[in-house]
């Protein structure tokens, strides 16, 4: 197989002084549109779906009815169930676009292959965590995306499939009877709907934290696409 | 490794590329809020009625599957029990029928009766496994000579409560005039003595303590008493 870099464009040139630039087209614009769409219906989801879940916190029958978890109002949107499921019913377009935006793109473009996680990659995973989360020393980096990077991204990609997948099983559970089936049962599939919930909000604080620590070249490639001086491209040091 | 080499980025344009992002933040402006997610709401709505399968079934259950009578919601939104002259009782029927009129409940016990296990799903994500019997709202419509082009059936109710619900979903198989529970009659708290069934929408679309209904093309300003104040019209699942 060709490595996975081929399908980062790469610019390189000269500034003024000589000095040699490169930079990697990393995400063109399908990716940063989806990405930023996702980021901004996520929120709206998550918030409106646990103002949704308020209404019935609870995962078993109505008669008796034994709360699980009351999610406190001020991290709910919508102010009441209907509002919260305008919001639910509106975004929810969003967010299903932008995963198809997402998977037709990478599909298409073949760009999936640097960053699908795959078992040939699971070697990588625990010196990469080792180097992180313990210090580590820093595994060599020849690809846009680590191993760790992979099976995270490759993950939340499941979860988004799981919310709609469970989302449209509850939504048209007449109409859609065997997606009940599959997700093992009417009360299985509000239940998977939370934790792909969970997953998410186990994902997005890490994210968040590691795009703050080591990423800000990583964040100005979501905006502009292109990420100056990636190590897979030689970039000298760490 | 074949590197295809491009000319120096031109990040400021590629990040102007993402201005439409922009419009999003229209939601933020509470002016526009409630006019965006009406016309989500209504697109899904659309998208639901488009897609509904008018032959297809919701799942039926076992009598094992079903939860005990005891166990069944008591669901209302303003009183439980409200005032019906039961002995004076009748269904009065307008709009585009050509039978319209007073329909008594053995006129409804006359139809084919239909008994089925079915899911009530409720929005706030309860939901229960109940015995129903009715009489099948087609065959009613049949009765009552309902004009088939007329768009949607609306019903009103003692406590004021009022439905409506469009022609496809009134003629399913499986959409009830249910007097029966469990094999009795309605009781009060469960709509006495009639109301919807309705197993492929959710609970709110099923009223109950029927007094009117009315088969027509366009729905006045009272077209469903929850979804009026915000929930999805359509409710179908």
């Amino acid at each position: 197989m060709s490595s996975p870099t081929d399908v980062v464009p790469v610019a390189r040139w000269q500034e003024k002084g000589g000095v040699s630039k490169v930079a990697g087209y990393e995400h063109p614009l399908y990716v940063r549109l989806a990405h930023w769409l996702t980021a901004v219906s996520l929120v709206v989801m998550a918030a409106s779906g646990l103002r949704i879940f308020l209404a019935f916190p609870s995962f078993g029958s109505k008669v008796p009815q034994e709360d699980f978890w009351n999610p406190p109002p001020g991290i709910t949107l919508g102010g009441w169930l209907g509002g919260a499921l305008q919001w639910h019913f509106t975004f929810m377009w969003l967010f299903a676009g932008a995963a198809l935006l997402y998977i037709v793109g990478q599909v298409a473009t073949g760009r999936y292959r640097m960053v699908l996680f795959v078992p040939r990659d699971i070697p990588g995973v625990w010196p990469m965590a080792r180097h992180y989360f313990l210090r580590g020393p820093k595994p060599a980096v020849d690809q846009p995306y680590n191993a760790l990077q992979k099976l995270a991204y490759t993950t939340t990609v499941l979860l988004g499939a799981l919310s709609l997948v469970s989302g449209l099983a509850l939504y048209k559970s007449a109409q859609l009877p065997f997606l009940v089936t599959l997700l093992g049962g009417y009360r299985l599939v509000r239940i998977w709907h939370f934790l792909a919930l969970c997953g998410f909000a186990a994902f997005v604080p890490g994210h968040l934290v590691m795009v703050a620590l080591h990423g800000w070249q990583n964040f100005v490639a979501m905006l502009t696409g292109w990420k100056r001086d990636p190590e897979y491209l030689g970039r000298k040091g760490a | 490794m074949t590197q295809r080499i491009v000319p120096p980025p031109r990040t400021r344009r590629e990040l102007l590329k993402l201005t439409p992002l922009v419009a999003l933040g229209a939601i933020l402006y509470e002016p526009w809020r409630e006019s965006i997610l009406d016309k989500g709401l209504r697109l899904s709505d659309w998208a639901s009625a488009r897609t509904f399968r008018t032959a297809h079934l919701a799942p039926t259950y076992s009598d094992a599957d079903v939860v005990p009578f005891e166990r069944f919601p008591y669901n209302y939104f303003d009183i439980l029990e409200p005032e019906i002259d039961f002995d004076a009782w009748s269904l009065e029927v307008s709009g585009k029928v050509s039978r319209p009129g007073k329909y008594a409940l053995a006129q409804l016990h006359a139809l084919p009766k239909v008994t089925q296990n079915t899911r009530h799903v409720c929005v706030e994500g309860w939901d229960v496994i109940g015995s129903f019997g009715g009489a099948r709202l087609s065959d009613f419509l049949d009765l009552a000579g309902a004009d088939p082009s007329a768009r949607y059936v609306s019903v009103m109710c003692a406590d004021n409560y009022y439905e409506s619900i469009d022609l496809a979903m009134a003629r399913h198989p499986q959409t009830l005039l249910c007097y029966e529970m469990y094999g009795k009659p309605l009781d009060r708290g469960h709509g006495a003595p009639l109301r919807l069934q309705i197993p492929t929408t959710l609970g709110y679309k099923q009223a109950k303590y029927l007094m009117t209904l009315s088969v027509v093309d366009e729905l006045g300003a009272d077209r469903s008493y929850w979804g009026d104040q915000g929930y999805s019209w359509y409710g179908g699942l």
